[in-house]
């Protein structure tokens, strides 16, 4: 048995049974990821050491009996969230030697069940990005082809589930850094719904749209993990006091009475020929499955991109006024005054993506303009989210794909800001309408990449996608097949 | 053009960012193709529409005003980049 081949609830199973132990497999994924991480560079921070005290503690406590679902489970971290003791630096130079005094909630809740944290995974610089390139610590690879990017912004945690190097991993979504770079790794990727799980502890980037998700490699791993981190939290002035459903219950494996739609406005012109004819299948699937296909219309699509370039921009620029090198973060050691000292630490300890981003959200927010972008871009997304309410009200879920394309090469779109926002015209409405989406593997294109099918659901609704999604996968052998790592 | 070269210079002096001359050059280029960009949303009626702050309509949320435990000095100064048990160290600023 590779024990690294193991889904989480495999591995559940096999540490309940006492096939082997937490330790062992914390060594397998470790060995994997010092074996692969060289072509992936899925890694900021490896924590090998204490990651074997977690586990030989888990085993202890599995003896002792008191073992919760996630109890000895090895689990990787995007480097946004805190994590007590271990350095998190957002894949920023800014905060290089940054260790937090204290755990992210999300964090917290899998930690207190037991799991083993493998490491902290890369990411775009402070969750900015499509493909994972603007990380200070290195681009991500591909597992499926290293040419190629993994997508971002949660690029580490996508390849780090894809390549077996962890069974699962916890990232974040803006404006869809879960979902694709789970669709472009050929995982399992859930954003939750606006509110859903605390972000307590979890490096700000875009306060009103920001959320935690799970990373799997199948949709029963997803419902699993989902229920460890999901739930109120009086830390998060923003977390909803809604109960938890049991979302392992949700799953079953049809369709009947499911009314699905299809926005028209996701099936466009510019769509990639091989991700059309995975969301053809798809709907062929879903029908066979028992399922209802309706046509429904998201009018305000075309939008979402600016809409959100101007929201998530202002907000950074506002939560990223922080790092201003007093109380922790890079510091020049250039001479100057207070003001100096802030402004040359900041231009050196960022990136240039970053850069940008403040410099847009500054001028978005700056006096004069205000209205003409920030406020006008808050009343698009009340168009937007209004969208979402009226498609709900003729069905249950929306499918639709993440991304007009499989994963594109390293460098194909450095060049031009504009067209790499553009990856995200899928994804990036359901965070500016707060709801809940998930992506999940529908396919290959015909060079052999991973194409993912995206699920869209009704606010706090994320047990119905969950369930769509494994019945879907119940019919289909997409989350099966494994990169060749 | 949308936005000019002094305007993205006065931008960076807000945002508190020390560009070089070849990061003003870039950036005014790329903020124009940008706000150009955004300038759709124009095309969209939007009087009398109430702007969306949070997706989630929630109102103020409190908690009980007690005393709770908190970090100790030295792990809120544990990340200080100039360390200094007494406090963050910054440069002058009263002359």
């Amino acid at each position: 048995m590779v024990l690294y081949d193991l889904t989480l609830s495999e591995l559940r199973a096999g540490l309940d049974r006492r096939e082997f132990s937490s330790v062992e497999a914390t060594q397998a994924f470790l060995a994997r990821v010092a074996a692969t991480d060289e072509r992936i560079n899925a890694f900021i921070t490896v924590c090998a050491e204490t990651a074997l005290d977690a586990a030989a503690a888990a085993d202890r406590r599995l003896a002792e009996g008191g073992a919760a679902p996630l109890t000895g489970i090895p689990l990787a971290m995007k480097d946004i969230f805190n994590t007590l003791g271990v350095r998190t630096t957002c894949a920023s130079k800014i905060l290089a030697n940054y260790v937090s005094p204290y755990d992210a909630t999300a964090f917290a809740r899998v930690k207190a069940q037991g799991a083993v944290l493998l490491g902290k995974v890369n990411m775009d610089e402070f969750a900015m990005g499509s493909s994972n390139e603007n990380s200070a610590y290195g681009a991500v690879r591909n597992p499926w082809d290293t040419a190629r990017v993994p997508g971002g912004s949660s690029g580490g945690s996508a390849a780090c589930v894809a390549a077996r190097q962890a069974p699962a991993a916890l990232g974040t979504d803006t404006g869809g850094s879960i979902r694709q770079p789970a669709a472009h790794c050929g995982v399992v990727g859930l954003k939750p719904t606006y509110g859903r799980v605390s972000r307590y502890g979890v490096i700000a980037y875009a306060s009103s749209l920001d959320q935690v998700g799970p990373v799997t490699r199948d949709v029963r791993d997803c419902a699993l993990l989902l229920q460890a981190i999901a739930g109120y939290d009086p830390l998060d002035s923003t977390s909803v006091d809604l109960p938890v459903p049991d979302y392992s219950s949700a799953l079953q494996p049809d369709l009947k009475g499911v009314r699905i739609g299809l926005p028209r406005e996701y099936f466009i012109d510019g769509l990639d020929a091989d991700v059309r004819a995975a969301m053809e299948r798809a709907v062929a699937t879903c029908k066979a499955l028992g399922a209802e296909l309706v046509e429904v219309s998201l009018p305000h699509t075309e939008y979402a991109v600016a809409c959100y370039y101007l929201i998530a921009t202002a907000e950074a620029s506002s939560n990223l006024a922080r790092y201003d090198s007093v109380r922790f973060g890079h510091r020049t050691t250039g001479p100057g005054n207070l003001i100096e000292t802030y402004s040359r630490s900041r231009d050196e300890g960022f990136g240039s993506e970053v850069k940008r981003r403040i410099m847009l959200g500054t001028y978005a927010l700056s006096s004069g303009y205000y209205d003409a972008y920030y406020l006008k871009a808050q009343k698009v997304r009340t168009l937007i989210r209004q969208d979402f309410l009226d498609a709900f009200e003729k069905v249950d879920v929306i499918l639709g794909p993440v991304a007009p394309t499989p994963a594109f090469c390293l460098g194909e779109k450095t060049a031009d800001p504009l067209q790499m926002y553009l990856s995200d015209i899928f994804t990036i409405p359901v965070n500016l309408a707060g709801t809940c989406a998930m992506s999940l593997p529908g396919g290959f294109s015909g060079q052999g990449i991973p194409i993912g099918l995206q699920l869209i659901g009704k606010p706090f609704a994320e047990e119905q996608i969950l369930r769509a999604a494994f019945a879907f996968e119940q019919a289909t052998e997409w989350h099966k097949r494994k990169a060749n790592i | 053009m949308k936005i000019s070269r002094a305007e993205v210079e006065n931008v960076a002096r807000l945002a508190r960012l020390a560009l070089d001359e070849t990061e003003l050059d870039a950036l005014t280029g790329d903020m124009d193709a940008i706000l150009a960009y955004v300038d759709q949303l124009n095309r969209l009626d939007t009087a009398g529409i109430v702007p969306t702050a949070h997706a989630v309509p929630m109102a103020n949320a409190f908690r009980p005003d007690e005393v709770r435990p908190s970090f100790t000095p030295e792990q809120a100064l544990g990340n200080a980049p100039q360390p200094d048990p007494a406090g963050f160290r910054v440069p002058r600023v009263i002359e």
